[in-house]
């Protein structure tokens, strides 16, 4: 089987791969680029473990084929933090605790600064709603979804003192 | 299996009527690849279509929309003009998924797809969108209800490929609407759902309409009954009750998981009524 040729860019860096013609691209980036951040929970587009951005849109990466990235720009959660700085989510997340096994987390927190880059001041029911499709089998969602509101105030205080 | 990300619909439409085998077509994913990776389909060749310039944007044509057959629902949400045009087959698209699904799925893929439950679907049908075929013997445009023939069936022939959803422009005081029914509030399949379009003549009465129904038969059920019930009324409460008990005489559905006969029946009605008095409201009426 003829393998499919990938230059693409993940995290602002260029990557290039070959992949097999229906590998995902949640496999490739788990298996070939050992950027282990996305978790298969369901594999069918439900639980959201796996959620990366595509030019800047949220997506299952359990749902899109590693072929289909080439000339995009991938987004992961290995790229949220500045070297050892943590972005203002993942620093929320360990203040609120807003984990507890840590499967769902990645994706929440890919999901959660997608919501953050349209909408800088979400309500509680848009944060619940952006996240709908994130799954946390410990059910830790309320705490999840403070930290995410703790973190888009953080972002804001930042911004606003430039 | 051979994936193949052709630029341009000659060349897709090419791939896909020489295919040996089963060749498909791959926009958002979202049904394919559940289907390939759970071993329902095994493909032989994928065909990529998001590389096509031309399907991957909404443009405005004649007053009216063509969607793109790689436009992404979240799209249709974030295009003010369309939403504003068509706001029914907008709410319709952003039901289905999560936000990540959002970013990948399309209309066209519901349509194509041929579940039941497509929630777009009903709200196109009402809307009067046609659906834009590209094949190895040039193009044709049919209604988006003659493209699903049952479950899991189309219309289409080897080599064809739905490249667009055309929306008509507005007649004057036209409104829209979609709704389903699921037993939560996000993220679930259409138990029964009913699109609604009506246009509005003078004095509020209702002098078009088009009613489809979702989830109760075999493929979208266009219900010409029900819409006639509404032509001539001012929707009021009369008017209702018979635009729902046409729409229940035109369920054919089946018991399953979801929901029995007589619920998705019973439910029919209630959306029709519901959609149709949104519908009236975004037309202008009171």
């Amino acid at each position: 089987m003829a393998g499919v040729h990938v230059a693409t860019t993940i995290n602002g860096d260029a990557v290039e791969y070959v992949c097999h013609p229906r590998e995902t691209l949640l496999d490739v980036l788990r298996n070939r680029l050992g950027l282990t951040g996305a978790k298969e929970g369901c594999g069918t587009g439900d639980c959201g473990a796996c959620s990366v951005t595509i030019d800047g849109r949220l997506v299952c990466s359990c749902l899109v084929l590693g072929a289909e990235a080439d000339g995009r720009a991938v987004g992961t959660v290995e790229g949220l933090a500045s070297g050892n700085a943590l972005h203002p989510l993942q620093d929320k997340f360990l203040e609120h605790a807003a984990l507890q096994c840590g499967i769902c987390t990645p994706g929440f927190l890919v999901a959660a600064k997608a919501l953050l880059d349209r909408n800088a001041d979400p309500s509680e029911e848009e944060i619940r709603y952006a996240l709908a499709g994130n799954l946390c089998r410990c059910t830790g969602y309320d705490k999840i979804v403070r930290a995410v509101a703790a973190a888009a105030k953080e972002v804001r205080t930042k911004k606003a003192k430039g | 299996m051979r994936y193949a990300a052709p630029t341009s619909m000659k060349e897709a439409t090419g791939l896909m009527a020489k295919a040996k085998g089963k060749a498909f077509v791959l926009a958002g994913g979202t049904d394919l690849l559940v289907r390939l990776k759970g071993g329902f389909v095994e493909p032989d060749l994928v065909v990529d279509i998001k590389r096509i310039p031309a399907v991957t944007k909404i443009t405005k044509a004649g007053g009216g929309f063509r969607i793109g057959a790689a436009v992404p629902c979240a799209e249709l949400g974030e295009n003010a003009a369309l939403k504003k045009a068509w706001p029914g087959v907008v709410e319709a698209a952003n039901l289905i998924g999560s936000d990540q699904i959002q970013g990948r799925c399309t209309i066209v893929g519901n349509l194509c797809n041929a579940s039941p439950a497509a929630d777009s679907v009903p709200a196109m049908v009402a809307a009067g969108a046609k659906a834009a075929i590209a094949g190895p013997r040039g193009r044709r445009t049919v209604a988006v209800e003659d493209v699903v023939s049952g479950p899991g069936k189309t219309t289409l022939k080897k080599g064809e490929i739905v490249e667009a959803i055309s929306l008509p422009k507005p007649k004057p005081k036209t409104g829209d609407a979609y709704l389903r029914f699921i037993p939560r509030t996000e993220m679930d399949i259409a138990v029964v759902s009913a699109g609604v379009c009506l246009t509005l003549g003078a004095k509020g009465v209702v002098k078009s309409a088009r009613v489809a129904l979702g989830a109760v038969g075999p493929t979208v059920i266009v219900a010409n009954a029900a819409a006639a019930a509404i032509i001539g009324t001012t929707l009021d409460e009369a008017a209702l009750e018979k635009l729902a008990a046409a729409a229940r005489a035109a369920c054919k559905p089946i018991d399953d998981k979801r929901g029995t006969v007589e619920f998705r029946i019973e439910v029919a009605g209630v959306l029709a009524k519901r959609a149709a008095k949104i519908a009236y409201q975004r037309a202008g009426g009171k």
